[in-house]
């Protein structure tokens, strides 16, 4: 008896393509509401006060920028405009390129930003965990200078830093290892640091069970949802807000073709008896 | 003495690591410090190791005509491209052997050679390949998310919820719900799915895989596992 054929994937693939592509050209405007999680992790900035200094590491590459880039602005303006003092660093060799970027965009909303005061950069160390558990013994010994070369005792910022006593908190942007349970395993869990982050939507739900009552992490910011809701909340509309839209249409075709998958496969199911 | 030296400083390695971290004074803290700072400089070594090896693989492919050989060629011309010229002309702020490279920058739209290919081939290259996964997925998810047992129709019900609450098309869906049925709104129903089902699941695996990590370090620390010097 004759069965019903699969789909070409051609077709798959080209619905994808316009359903990504056409609500990028023509917005639908879909309303973004914001969830929990977020919402710890923008308080946690929100509530920390003027003048603190605070970590936030860039530890992915371009590969996942799409999704962690967007976050990663809106992080940075947010603290930025809270007056926080941020040490940069990255884990991942790409992360440097990361965050230049991210200042070089950021840099006519602030122009008043002093490096070495205001910010620094320290660049990527190798390592990963064993480096950040160093990091909470002796700061000076893993970063002895920052990225241009100047030593961090001639840096402000970093007057009184030695370890992670005087840091209010960690930010990572991780797509892997090192990144996010690094920095919950070492900042948090063994100095009490408190540590916040965004991943990728994929790696979100490994995460999650740091998201607990002893706030191993303050909130988690999850892919572009988790970007687009944190630019609603700093109320800086990006990238990630626009490219909502997108991201909906293309989970609804994914949708349409797994229910169109499993009429198919019951219908042969019946055929077959 | 060949095998049992490495098995010895292993030991004694991983034992000071260990008893460090419940007395962290001297002569403990010390030595793990030092062994920390120790790890951190072979790190360092293991970046010029890997792109050694990566010259080496795809040399020999080249010289032996392996399977798909030609990929090698262009992996081996961008690795001495970006070397190259990340040598003579630096990147971002930092200088080359030739200085800043103005007069080439100024010809690449203000930006050094190494960072006008990284930001214009490498980045968008990259963010291709992770985008190529929508295409897939669509692809992998028609032919294999079938409801053939109660099992994975419990997994196809989750999964579309969870792929409808976490856009904003959910909202969108069931925001004109009244708030007494507000548990029945999508974006809810995705969170209660991740807060707790996944999360449960998620935990098991972690207790799972840090009880498997405790049980190989100490394997490794007694030298009863003896893989990593080479032999099985």
């Amino acid at each position: 008896m004759a069965t019903h054929k699969p789909l070409d994937r051609r077709i798959i693939f080209l619905l994808i393509f316009l359903g990504v592509a056409l609500p990028l050209i023509f917005t639908l405007g879909f309303k973004i509401e914001t969830t929990e999680n977020v919402e710890k992790a923008f308080n946690l900035i929100e509530n920390t006060q003027s003048g603190s200094r605070v970590i936030i590491s860039f530890d992915y590459d371009p590969a996942s920028k799409p999704e962690l880039h967007p976050m990663a602005k809106a992080v940075v303006e947010h603290a930025f405009r809270k007056k926080h003092k941020i040490i940069f660093t990255a884990f991942w060799p790409m992360g440097i390129s990361m965050y230049e970027d991210i200042l070089g965009q950021l840099a006519s909303e602030f122009p008043d930003l002093k490096y070495g005061e205001d910010y620094v950069t320290l660049g990527y160390k190798t390592g990963g965990q064993v480096t950040m558990q160093k990091m909470g013994k002796n700061f000076r010994n893993v970063f002895p200078s920052d990225q241009l070369g100047t030593l961090v005792s001639e840096l402000p910022i970093m007057d009184g830093i030695y370890n992670f006593d005087n840091i209010s908190y960690v930010f990572t942007l991780s797509a892997g290892t090192p990144g996010i349970k690094e920095w919950v395993q070492i900042a948090h869990d063994a100095y009490g640091v408190k540590t916040s982050g965004g991943v990728t939507a994929v790696s979100a739900p490994a995460i999650l069970p740091y998201v607990n009552d002893q706030e191993q992490l303050v909130g988690l910011l999850g892919g572009l949802k988790g970007a687009a809701e944190y630019e609603l909340l700093i109320g800086s509309p990006g990238t990630a807000t626009s490219g909502m839209d997108a991201q909906s249409i293309a989970h609804l075709i994914i949708i349409i073709f797994i229910v169109i998958g499993n009429i198919n496969y019951y219908i042969n199911k019946r055929k077959e008896i | 003495m060949k095998n049992k030296l490495p098995l010895l400083i292993t030991f004694m390695a991983g034992i000071i690591v260990i008893v460090s971290d419940f007395i962290p004074h001297r002569p403990f803290g010390t030595i793990s410090g030092t062994i920390e700072e120790w790890f951190l400089i072979i790190s360092g070594f293991a970046i010029i190791l890997g792109n050694l090896s990566l010259f080496k693989v795809n040399l020999n492919k080249i010289q032996f005509k392996m399977e798909n050989w030609q990929y090698s060629i262009v992996t081996l011309f961008s690795f001495i491209l970006m070397v190259v010229l990340g040598v003579l002309w630096g990147m971002e702020t930092n200088a080359g052997f030739l200085g800043h490279g103005e007069s080439i920058s100024s010809f690449l739209g203000d930006k050094k050679p190494f960072d006008y290919l990284f930001d214009n081939v490498y980045q968008n290259l990259s963010a291709t390949m992770f985008s190529l996964l929508a295409f897939f997925i669509a692809s992998a998810a028609y032919r294999a998310f079938i409801g053939r047992t109660f099992e994975s129709k419990l997994l196809v019900v989750s999964a579309i919820l969870v792929m409808l609450g976490r856009t904003t098309l959910g909202t969108y869906l069931t925001g004109w719900l009244p708030n007494s049925l507000d548990f029945l709104h999508l974006p809810n129903i995705a969170s209660f799915i991740m807060k707790y089902p996944n999360t449960a699941g998620q935990r098991a695996i972690m207790i799972g895989a840090g009880l498997g990590i405790i049980g190989s370090s100490i394997r490794i620390i007694l030298g009863i596992e003896r893989s990593y010097l080479g032999g099985n």
